[in-house]
């Protein structure tokens, strides 16, 4: 969706409200005026506008196969994602975007794939393993590895059933906090990749989750013997324009909104472990 | 550098025509901005005449400290570089990007109205001044996404360069290469020459427009004496440049150098009030903010300076990624000095000196990088002009 | 039929053990199993044993007031459970259950810590094995304590 001024808005509508868990909402957004045909690469992320409350960058969380529809997977942790879980069928926001880089997708194909989400994380990795699914034949060994903070607070839970019951996909659920009906794991995601069988030099890791989660993940998965250079992380930063412009969503030299979000393990380990970068 | 002199268009304008030149910019629909001694200080304001120009006026500055100074001759341009840059005119501090109306259940983007302003013409700009308008075509024009502010005020605007006589003590133009003499980059650039008995212009063209302006002032021929004579002023102006900055891996350095005891010092110093960021030419950042009317009805999105000083810059959910006003100065110097190479092929700074004159504790950069190269912090002289 | 003892050596703890050493760990082993739900230990119970887990799931758990029962861990196949009989007054300081059917070698910690005070070079293999192991749980609740998925941290002060 490009327009001649960058920062103008094109309007969408709710068509549809999920709530995915008590404080994280799924949006499924259609077009205000006209068909809805929004492309986009798993791993991009719009700027989402509520009108009178503000603006904050998105990842887009549906599937990329799906143009017909733009859905957006948000927890409600300030004062504009508050106001996007408070939205209803039928209200109207703004969208800028599609921006910044995707998940590796076409690079991944003849190579085992381990996905490792933590919490929200899930959320913009859904379109990679969508993707992934689609062509599957395309792929080695494919896993997921989700860790959430309870069990009530587990994402796209239907979802995460019927991946679970394909035969081709290993899945692992794991969370922080359970009380003892929950007779799943409990732990640090990262203690699930030692159960799953890939090949470490013939392997892509995409990792999303919490900056401190994503480290910790890479540096598991570069102890098995994953290149860093095929390990994928999605990096968050505050943005206000999304385009390059107004420099807030700096790490180093990269800027995350159009040098990233998706950034290889290599190239953030040197930023991640310096304090306040 | 004389030979470019000699192959461009160029020719003397008498002191008494410079209204010409005004007049000729006027006529030409232009709105002209230059400097003027407003608020005990010089700046750019508008102007109409060479009356409005700090005839007479020269500026002393160090670490915190500017004063405007009388001079003994009436010199038009006899100072260096004062608060603000033509940052203010082509990046505005306040900008309204969209206003949305409710309708119904949905929302409607008003139109735009495209504001035809006069387009801008810029006279007594600096060399280190137009190197950073050409830093910010890299940044807000150039990229995949340009901004439609910049463009608009940038494209069609009209640039009279001046190169400095002087320089203050603060400048360290000659490090960055930026300076003193203005090369490219200007439709027309003026040399003053002020002598006892003669008070002229040596008129350089550095574009088809500025030849087409040229054209319709009543110039004489330069000789090659005026063209020598030009030259050096600038070497004067260059001799006097007594701040040097080593840039050389200094990139490399600062990337390396994030933990270094040094950046604790500065800190201790630091107010971290983005003066700084503010009269930096070449500083871009910028925020939005959504403001709504009483009734909810009505919205307007605004985009403000802003600076990575301020704590809610690098804020995400949880808190700010730079709590320390030490990680925000390493932050804005390793940027200005270091990561900037990387995104846009250049350094982001130019050599004015205005962030060393306008810290409240004068805090300057240079000597900062000093000691990151290994300079005591005795000889990297913080606070001392 | 296999041999505890194959068995026992097939598991990666006793990898680069000498052949003396494996055959004190033989005779300190044991094959156990518990059904779904059936408790391992309880906390406060003496520590005489530690498990190589070979199939199955096990839960950490600890009964908080107000909160009743809470998982703070699950073990599964390949791990191995269990390092207060290493600790005096060794007592388990958790109870574990199985959630479903469990196998696993069981080695006798009493009768090992003899051994291991009797022969330190045993002690010593022993040791370090436990100590990667409890370095490697250490790091792993560490990170369940930074509570990384809650919504925010404490407001942090800045200057």
């Amino acid at each position: 969706m490009s327009a001649a001024d960058p920062m103008l808005p094109t309007l969408f509508v709710v068509r549809r409200v999920q709530r995915e868990t008590p404080d994280v909402v799924s949006l499924e957004l259609v077009a205000a005026e006209g068909e809805t045909n929004f492309r986009f690469l798993p791993g991009q992320f719009n700027m989402l506008t509520v009108f009178g409350h503000g603006e904050v960058p998105m990842s887009i969380t549906g599937d990329g196969a799906r143009p017909d529809v733009l859905v957006h997977t948000t927890r409600a942790v300030g004062a504009v994602s508050e106001a996007i879980c408070r939205l209803k069928t039928g209200d109207v926001v703004g969208i800028r975007g599609p921006y910044g880089t995707a998940w590796p997708i076409e690079e991944a194909r003849g190579q085992d794939v381990v996905v490792v989400a933590g919490g929200m994380g899930l959320a913009p990795l859904r379109g990679a393993l969508l993707a992934i699914q689609a062509n599957r034949s395309k792929y080695g060994r494919f896993f997921l590895v989700y860790g959430a903070r309870s069990p009530a607070d587990l994402l796209y839970r239907r979802q995460l059933h019927q991946w679970r019951g394909r035969f081709d996909m290993g899945v692992h659920v794991t969370v922080d906090h359970a009380q003892t009906d929950w007779i799943g794991h409990v732990g640090l995601v990262t203690r699930l990749l030692p159960r799953l069988s890939f090949a470490p030099s013939d392997t892509v890791a995409l990792v999303c989750g919490p900056e401190v989660m994503m480290r910790y993940a890479a540096m598991d998965l570069e102890k098995r013997g994953v290149d860093p250079g095929r390990i994928y992380l999605s990096m968050e930063r505050n943005m206000k324009c999304g385009v390059g412009l107004c420099g807030h969503c700096q790490l180093g030299p990269h800027f995350i909104c159009k040098d990233g979000p998706v950034f290889t393990a290599r190239a953030m380990r040197p930023l991640m472990t310096v304090r306040e970068l | 550098m004389s030979e470019h002199l000699r192959q461009a268009e160029r020719g003397i304008l008498a002191r008494s025509d410079f209204d010409a030149l005004l007049a000729e910019l006027t006529a030409r629909g232009y709105r002209i901005i230059g400097p003027v001694v407003r608020d005990a200080a010089i700046g750019y304001h508008d102007i109409s005449c060479a009356r409005d120009l700090p005839v007479g006026w020269s500026d002393e500055q160090q670490g915190g400290r500017y004063r405007l100074q009388p001079r003994d001759d009436a010199s038009v341009f006899g100072f260096t570089v004062g608060a603000n840059s033509l940052k203010p005119f082509l990046l505005p501090s306040q900008v309204s990007l969209w206003q949305a109306e409710r309708q119904d259940r949905g929302w409607k983007i008003l139109n735009r109205q495209a504001k035809t302003a006069r387009p801008l013409a810029f006279v007594g700009v600096r060399a280190c001044d137009l190197a950073a308008v050409a830093i910010h075509d890299r940044v807000l024009r150039d990229g995949t996404h340009a901004d439609p502010t910049y463009c608009a005020r940038r494209d069609g605007s009209f640039v009279v360069a001046v190169n400095c006589a002087q320089a203050a003590s603060t400048c360290f133009c000659t490090s960055m290469g930026t300076g003193p003499r203005a090369v490219a980059g200007f439709d027309l650039a003026l040399t003053e020459l002020l002598d006892p008995d003669r008070h002229v212009f040596v008129v350089e063209a550095g574009s088809d427009a500025g030849r087409d302006v040229l054209a319709a002032l009543p110039s004489a021929a330069a000789t090659a004496a005026d063209i020598d004579a030009a030259v050096a002023v600038s070497a004067r102006a260059a001799a006097q440049v007594g701040r040097k900055l080593n840039t050389e891996g200094l990139p490399a350095l600062l990337a390396a150098s994030a933990e270094h005891p040094s950046w604790n010092e500065v800190a201790l110093r630091c107010l971290s009030c983005g003066n700084c960021a503010q009269v930096c030419p070449t500083c871009f950042c910028t925020t939005a903010t959504d403001c709504a009317d009483l009734s909810g009805g009505f919205v307007e999105r605004t985009r403000r300076w802003d600076s990575c000083f301020s704590v809610e810059y690098a804020h995400i959910h949880g808190g700010s990624v730079r709590p320390s006003t030490r990680a925000r100065y390493r932050q804005w110097l390793t940027h200005k000095m270091g990561t900037w190479l990387a995104q846009f092929g250049s350094s982001g700074c130019v050599g004015c000196g205005r962030c060393i004159t306008w810290c409240p504790v004068g805090i300057d950069l240079t000597a900062q990088a000093r000691i990151l190269q290994g300079a005591t912090a005795k000889e990297g002289d913080h606070g001392n002009a | 039929m296999e041999t505890l003892e194959r068995v026992l050596s097939e598991q990666a703890f006793m990898h680069g053990l000498r052949p003396e050493h494996v055959s004190i760990l033989v005779g300190c082993a044991t094959n156990v199993r518990f059904d779904a739900g059936e408790q391992l230990f309880a906390e406060g119970d003496e520590a005489r044993q530690f498990f190589m887990i070979r199939q199955g799931h096990v839960l950490l758990e600890t009964h908080v007031p107000g909160r009743g029962g809470v998982t703070v861990q699950t073990v599964g196949a390949g791990e191995i459970l269990g390092w207060s009989w290493l600790v005096p007054p060794y007592e388990w300081r958790i109870s574990a259950r199985a959630t479903e059917l469990t196998r696993a070698i069981a080695l006798d910690g009493t009768c090992l810590r003899h051994k291991c005070e009797a022969d330190h070079d045993l002690g010593y293999e022993i040791l370090k094995r436990f100590a990667h192991i409890i370095n490697e749980r250490l790091d792993a609740a560490r990170m369940q304590l930074l509570d990384l998925y809650a919504k925010s941290a404490p407001a942090r002060k800045g200057r």
